[in-house]
């Protein structure tokens, strides 16, 4: 084990090799730069394949067509370009493929911004896309964890076979942290995929990866039984981390960049006497309910705090339903906030008549 | 009793979806001929567009993948890459692989990527109902020029073959049709050069072939064959509009 300084982005790639991952397909855009770059670099030596598409819909369909020939492959993408790929994801999705998507956020709606945002909440939680469908989706919030959960992510979408997403953003991307990081090592035992489209080789019936059924009732009872699946992730995959939660009398939910600055407006909330902590979802989805489940009786009020104009205050609305308030507080655009505008949103939950 | 006539073991024993007189039914035959010939059903995989032909999965006896709406050469591509020793190909209508996929099809093209593309090319969108296609002709009436494809408003059709021969990386570009015998066997001949140019590692490979659709036309199969020949092949003249084994030869 050595401990040695990466960025986001390249901690997140050579997470993906060590995972076993060696077909990797992209599309240039900011601010997730440096994830091609590394595998551009690295790829060969490994044997693998990088390449670089001609767009985002041929890079998510070139992931399609590697994972239905049963590698281990993934794309990585911002915000705009995730937009494009929803199309290869549904597909993905309805053929039962695994495979990994990274969304390093930029600001949005359209070209929006290149500063980092977490306004594609939404769209990786509740509608990457057409159709009846649900993603793996794990909010990285630290460089260690851009690498340790891009193994989970492959490990779990293989296990299930459903798409998983890192949904990360550009400040995670971009920053550097110390990584633990294991002795070089890229052997990886990975699953057999006897449904791939290897060639029959004369000793089976043929494979067919498919979305298309044309009948209602095959295609409902299909997806009933993918749902049965997402039932079970449900119950058993939700992840949180938890911070000063047990007393807490004010409940911070928030992922990813924010969470860390939330941890700060925590830790100065705690010096003012306020009993503050942090419910931080590592899974989005399966959305950690619960971990929020837990504190609902003991905690005064939620606060939500996110990179956009309010998008999983909803879901923690529906885990709270009700029973306690919850309030919200986001900048979008671009815009980091800062802990000391968290720590007003706290202060003023704090001496607000609940 | 000798069998002198049988189906190709390469397609499964399942009733075509195709109209009465379509020409996919012939096509879909070559290629299965012509995997049984090289014996590589077993190592094939094949790729289903979005189209009349979307359900060839159910047909092809080697292990298939349905592609998004044009995206046939890029899912393709990633299936090769992931298993160089596999042969894939992809069997594609015109709106298919000339109007939603075209980059697709340009930059398998580009990148030399070591695949099959067969393009049924009947100058219409026959599984949605007769709309104008890319290669839709100039005054050709359709459920979206009812006036006939009038050039000024929605273009001009796309010539594929001649477009793709000036790519570096396209090894084979043939136009083929079906509508008589000696034609027919003039496309299983270049259907089988395009799959022994992958196995031989020679790179992109296209073979489209001008099809009918009498249910769109709004013809007889005998009228349709008739159209092709007095009105397609005029715009698609057929011929091998690039072939690198003949480049060297020069």
């Amino acid at each position: 084990m050595t401990k040695v300084l990466m960025k986001g982005n390249e901690a997140l790639a050579e997470a993906a090799l060590r995972a076993g991952c060696r077909h990797f397909f992209g599309y240039p855009i900011t601010p997730q730069t440096e994830v091609a770059a590394y595998m551009a670099k690295k790829m060969p030596s490994l044997g693998g394949t990088f390449l670089q598409a001609e767009s985002e819909i041929a890079a998510i369909n070139m992931v399609l067509g590697a994972s239905a020939a049963g590698v281990r492959a993934m794309t990585s993408s911002s915000s705009p370009g995730i937009s494009l790929k929803s199309e290869g994801v549904s597909y993905m999705a309805g053929s039962d493929l695994p495979g990994l998507i990274v969304n390093v956020q930029r600001g949005g709606p359209g070209l929006g911004g290149i500063q980092p945002s977490q306004a594609d909440y939404w769209q990786a939680t509740k509608a990457l896309g057409h159709g009846d469908y649900q993603l793996l989706v794990f909010a990285p919030s630290t460089v260690q964890e851009m690498m340790d959960l891009v193994i989970l992510a492959f490990d779990l979408s293989d296990k299930y076979r459903m798409p998983s997403m890192i949904l990360s953003d550009g400040m995670l991307g971009q920053m550097m942290e110390p990584v633990e990081l294991e002795d070089e090592s890229y052997e990886m035992d990975l699953p057999d995929k006897p449904w791939a489209a290897t060639g029959h080789q004369n000793k089976r019936t043929h494979n067919v990866i498919n979305s298309l059924y044309l009948t209602p009732s095959s295609l409902e009872d299909l997806i009933r039984e993918r749902y049965k699946r997402y039932d079970y992730i449900k119950e058993n995959e939700q992840r949180a981390d938890e911070y000063l939660c047990d007393d807490a009398d004010i409940v911070i939910v928030a992922y990813g960049a924010s969470s860390r600055i939330s941890r700060t407006a925590v830790n100065q909330a705690r010096a003012l006497g306020i009993k503050a902590g942090l419910l931080r979802p590592v899974t989005l989805w399966p959305f950690p309910v619960k971990a929020i489940e837990k504190h609902i009786a003991h905690a005064k009020a939620f606060l939500t705090v996110e990179m956009s104009m309010g998008q999983m205050v909803d879901d923690v609305r529906l885990a709270v339903n009700g029973r306690k308030p919850v309030h919200f507080y986001g900048r979008t655009g671009g815009i980091i906030p800062t802990p000391a505008e968290v720590l007003n949103a706290i202060k003023e939950i704090a001496g607000g008549k609940e | 009793m000798a069998t002198v006539f049988q189906k190709p073991k390469a397609l499964l024993d399942v009733p075509f979806s195709f109209c009465p007189g379509c020409t996919h039914g012939i096509i879909h035959r070559l290629v299965a001929e012509v995997i049984d010939e090289l014996g590589i059903e077993g190592k094939t995989v094949g790729v289903a567009p979005v189209g009349c032909a979307v359900m060839n999965y159910n047909f092809f006896g080697c292990d298939m993948v349905q592609a998004p709406h044009g995206r046939a050469p890029a899912v393709a591509t990633g299936i090769k890459r992931a298993r160089p020793e596999n042969i894939v190909f992809t069997y594609q209508g015109d709106g298919d692989l000339a109007a939603i996929g075209t980059a697709e099809t340009v930059h398998a093209a580009a990148r030399g990527e070591n695949i099959t593309i067969i393009f049924a090319n009947n100058a219409i969108y026959g599984m949605t109902g007769g709309q104008m296609a890319p290669t839709s002709l100039p005054g050709q009436i359709t459920q979206t020029t009812p006036y006939g494809r009038d050039p000024k408003v929605a273009g001009y059709p796309i010539r594929v073959c001649e477009m793709l021969s000036t790519m570096t990386g396209c090894a084979l570009a043939q136009r083929v049709t079906v509508d008589c015998v000696k034609n027919v066997n003039i496309a299983k001949k270049a259907i089988k050069k395009a799959f022994q140019n992958q196995i031989e590692k020679k790179g992109f490979s296209i073979v489209e072939v001008l099809s009918t659709c009498p249910t769109n036309w709004g013809l007889s199969p005998a009228e349709s064959l008739e159209w092709l020949r007095s009105n397609m092949i005029p715009y698609y003249p057929l011929g091998v509009y690039k072939d690198i084994d003949a480049e060297v030869k020069k």
